[in-house]
């Protein structure tokens, strides 16, 4: 009983919940920018790649920009990073689209093939950048990092931090840097762009049945190339969000790991809908990291950090034995569309 | 009031080719993988500054040994080389039942740790108390039966209720990878390490070894892993080509509908096909433990399971090219990662360049299944 509420207490904090929000972040990036994808009929399994290629996009930018220029002024510094993460990221993207779309090349295949090579680029980079700018030891853009990281000069307040009720709620909701307010406001947006718009309910017709969507004069390919590319942005932002507010702006082979996978099974939890992943990442977020408060060490540790791929699974079972028809993925999913083919 | 669209024949438009001659075929991929290799080249000279040639040939001597090397040095790297081909072949010939009913098997990795981490558990349980024949066939059914296990799960849930097995199989592999890692806590070595070591390094038992072959293919190789593989590839073939299942499966990955009106019992085939899928992931594994490492770590996969699917498809589900598929992999991998080394680069670079290859390969796969009709070219009698 002491045990259960030991573990419950370190649950309910402030702070667990800001380190669910931390590790969400980059899920929810990732998790809206597969919707967007799978929306328009693409299961885009180089999403893990995606999102190395925007993190280091970012990193690289930031990096030459801050070597670059005499006095590195933080604002300039962080929109440079951003465009060359979404360069990147959408770079990536296009990789795919060009591949699945116009050469019709199996999806499966070609997304693993993009995160072979997303992954491999983001640690090959991340790696040698010191080394082929004849530079020595690890690759930090730490103005960058911190100009990310900055976050509400109320919070850090001293009426806030000497009230506990206050400094609570600042922890819990205003001591992030803007781009997690970004990454809500862009689950917001395409949600109603998916729910509310005309141009949505073309791209849902398009992942459903885009022979149908076809005989209807949308354009298939063009909804297709341009969900995939924005996709690969917004998840390519994720990365970006890793590298410069999580690891402040440096680099480190690998530590980015299985995010992408699972913001891809966080598209499952959420059941392809973009508001409902916001507070399904952060959950993910608090699963991933539950294994840090509970007070067990060693092998059984490890059990805990399996618990978001059971969760995963379950929903996924669970959905497929409801066959409710709004929570299912779309209709033509891993498809290629060719208009000559019946 | 709207204008009646005229209607134009598109600039260029594209039509479904029937089967392509073999030799034709051949001629696109060797066109996609030269260009491929331009593009490398470039890739390569603008990151190292190295001559490609110097490139290439640093990528031949770690593939297969330095020249000046002593015989018995070059046998080692030759031998590696093809131990990783074969193991990569035989998950990559595990895939292919299974890709051929349409059903995505993504879980190839999970599988393989789960297969290696049964035969890790036989060694260290019975390593001392069998004899060595029994213990290995104890080794290999475990292997078979966790790796099956893990690929019935999916496919029970595939059959009766039609859930995504992409997914699905993708989540199995993180929970395979995190069993693994709370084992190696488990059964580690030393305090602390995470890491089990090498299993019976005292005993040996349950290593794989040559030593009755008396010397016959060097004091260290791997034929072992070559004999079971070549037979797991005839196998496969015979079993995709000859045999009711492998007709069965084929049918029911074309279209469900017409296997279910033919009176092919559907769900049994996929579980059936799961079922041995998974298995011989599984051996996969025991190969791994058994013949090459003689430990687990999450790491023994190494993404093989992701890479096999590649190999699977770029053959087309045919086993023997599976081999030429698997060796070019392995020789890239291993090939790029020397010139990387070499100088002083990420060895994340031989990734970089597997993956540029992959987007032409698959690319080129267009031109085999379509063919292109521009405008005010030559009228075809239809």
């Amino acid at each position: 009983m002491q045990f259960v509420l030991t573990v419950l207490k370190s649950f309910f904090t402030s702070a667990f919940f800001h380190a669910a929000v931390m590790q969400g972040i980059p899920l929810l990036y990732g998790a809206v920018g597969e919707i967007l994808t799978e929306k328009s009929g693409n299961l885009n399994l180089g999403i893990a790649g995606i999102m190395y290629m925007g993190g280091i996009g970012g990193l690289i930018g930031a990096f030459l920009y801050e070597n670059a220029a005499a006095s590195p002024i933080p604002f300039v510094a962080m929109m440079v990073s951003i465009l060359s993460a979404l360069l990147l990221a959408t770079l990536g993207g296009l990789i795919y689209a060009v591949l699945t779309i116009t050469f019709r090349a199996n999806q499966n295949v070609t997304g693993l093939a993009l995160t072979t090579f997303g992954v491999g680029f983001g640690n090959f980079m991340g790696g040698s950048i010191m080394k082929l700018t004849g530079k020595t030891g690890q690759i930090t853009v730490y103005l960058t990092g911190k100009a990310f990281k900055s976050t509400f000069a109320f919070a850090a307040s001293e009426t806030v931090v000497n009230n506990p009720f206050l400094n609570a709620i600042c922890t819990m909701f205003f001591s992030y840097g803007f781009l997690t307010y970004f990454a809500i406001a862009i689950a917001v947006a395409a949600g109603y762009f998916l729910a509310r718009t005309r141009k949505g309910l073309n791209l849902r017709a398009v992942g459903e049945s885009p022979a149908t969507a076809d005989a209807n004069n949308i354009n298939v390919s063009r909804y297709k190339y341009v969900a995939i590319c924005v996709g690969a942005a917004i998840a390519g932002l994720g990365g970006l969000y890793f590298v410069m507010e999580y690891m402040g702006g440096t680099w480190q082979n690998d530590a980015f790991g299985d995010r992408g996978w699972l913001a891809i099974a966080l598209v499952i939890f959420a059941l392809w809908k973009p508001v409902r992943a916001i507070w399904a990442s952060i959950l993910f977020g608090g699963l991933y990291v539950l294994y840090t408060r509970i007070p067990i060490a060693g092998a059984t540790q490890e059990f805990f950090k399996m618990v978001p791929y059971v969760v995963t699974i379950i929903v996924l079972g669970i959905t497929s034995f409801r066959k409710r028809p709004e929570d299912q993925p779309p209709q033509s999913l891993g498809l290629a569309y060719f208009r000559e083919e019946r | 009031m709207k204008k009646e669209q005229t209607l134009r024949e598109p600039f260029v438009r594209m039509v479904k080719r029937d089967a392509m001659p073999g030799w034709q075929r051949a001629c696109i991929y060797a066109l996609a993988l030269l260009l491929a290799l331009i593009v490398c080249s470039a890739v390569i000279v603008a990151f190292t500054g190295l001559n490609p040639v110097t490139v290439f040939k640093t990528m031949f001597e770690t593939t297969f040994g330095t020249p000046d090397l002593a015989w018995k040095n070059r046998a080692m790297s030759i031998w590696t080389t093809v131990r990783d081909t074969m193991i990569l072949l035989c998950v990559a010939l595990a895939l292919v039942p299974a890709f051929r009913m349409r059903f995505w098997n993504i879980g190839g990795e999970g599988q393989i740790l789960v297969g290696g981490l049964a035969t890790a558990f036989a060694m260290r349980q019975f390593g001392d108390a069998m004899p060595t024949w029994l213990l290995f066939t104890y080794m290999v059914c475990f292997s078979l039966l966790a790796g099956m296990v893990w690929g019935l799960l999916p496919a029970v849930f595939k059959a009766f209720w039609n859930t995504n097995e992409t997914l699905f199989t993708l989540m199995m592999n993180y929970i395979a990878i995190q069993i693994v890692s709370a084992f190696s806590i488990l059964w580690e070595a030393k305090q602390g390490s995470g890491s089990i070591g090498v299993i019976n390094k005292a005993t040996k038992a349950g290593h794989m070894t040559t030593s009755w072959l008396s010397g016959a293919f060097g004091t260290k190789n791997y034929i072992i892993d070559v004999m079971i593989v070549l037979a797991l590839t005839i196998l496969i073939f015979v079993y995709m080509k000859y045999t009711k299942h492998g007709y069965e499966l084929t049918v029911v990955g074309e279209s469900g509908n017409t296997a279910r009106y033919a009176g092919i019992n559907v769900r049994r085939v996929i579980i059936r096909t799961m079922a041995l899928s998974g298995a011989l992931c599984g051996l996969a594994g025991f190969i791994l433990v058994s013949g090459s490492s003689h430990t687990i770590s999450t790491n023994t996969a190494g993404g093989r399971g992701f890479t096999a699917i590649i190999v699977a498809w770029l053959a087309k589900f045919n086993p023997f090219m599976m081999i030429v598929i698997s060796f070019f992999l392995v020789f890239m991998d291993y090939g790029a990662k020397g010139v990387a080394t070499s100088c002083g680069l990420n060895k994340a670079f031989s990734d970089i360049i597997t993956g540029i290859i992959l987007f032409f390969i698959l690319g080129s796969e267009f031109f085999i299944n379509y063919r292109l009709v521009f405008r005010g070219g030559r009228k075809e009698a239809l």
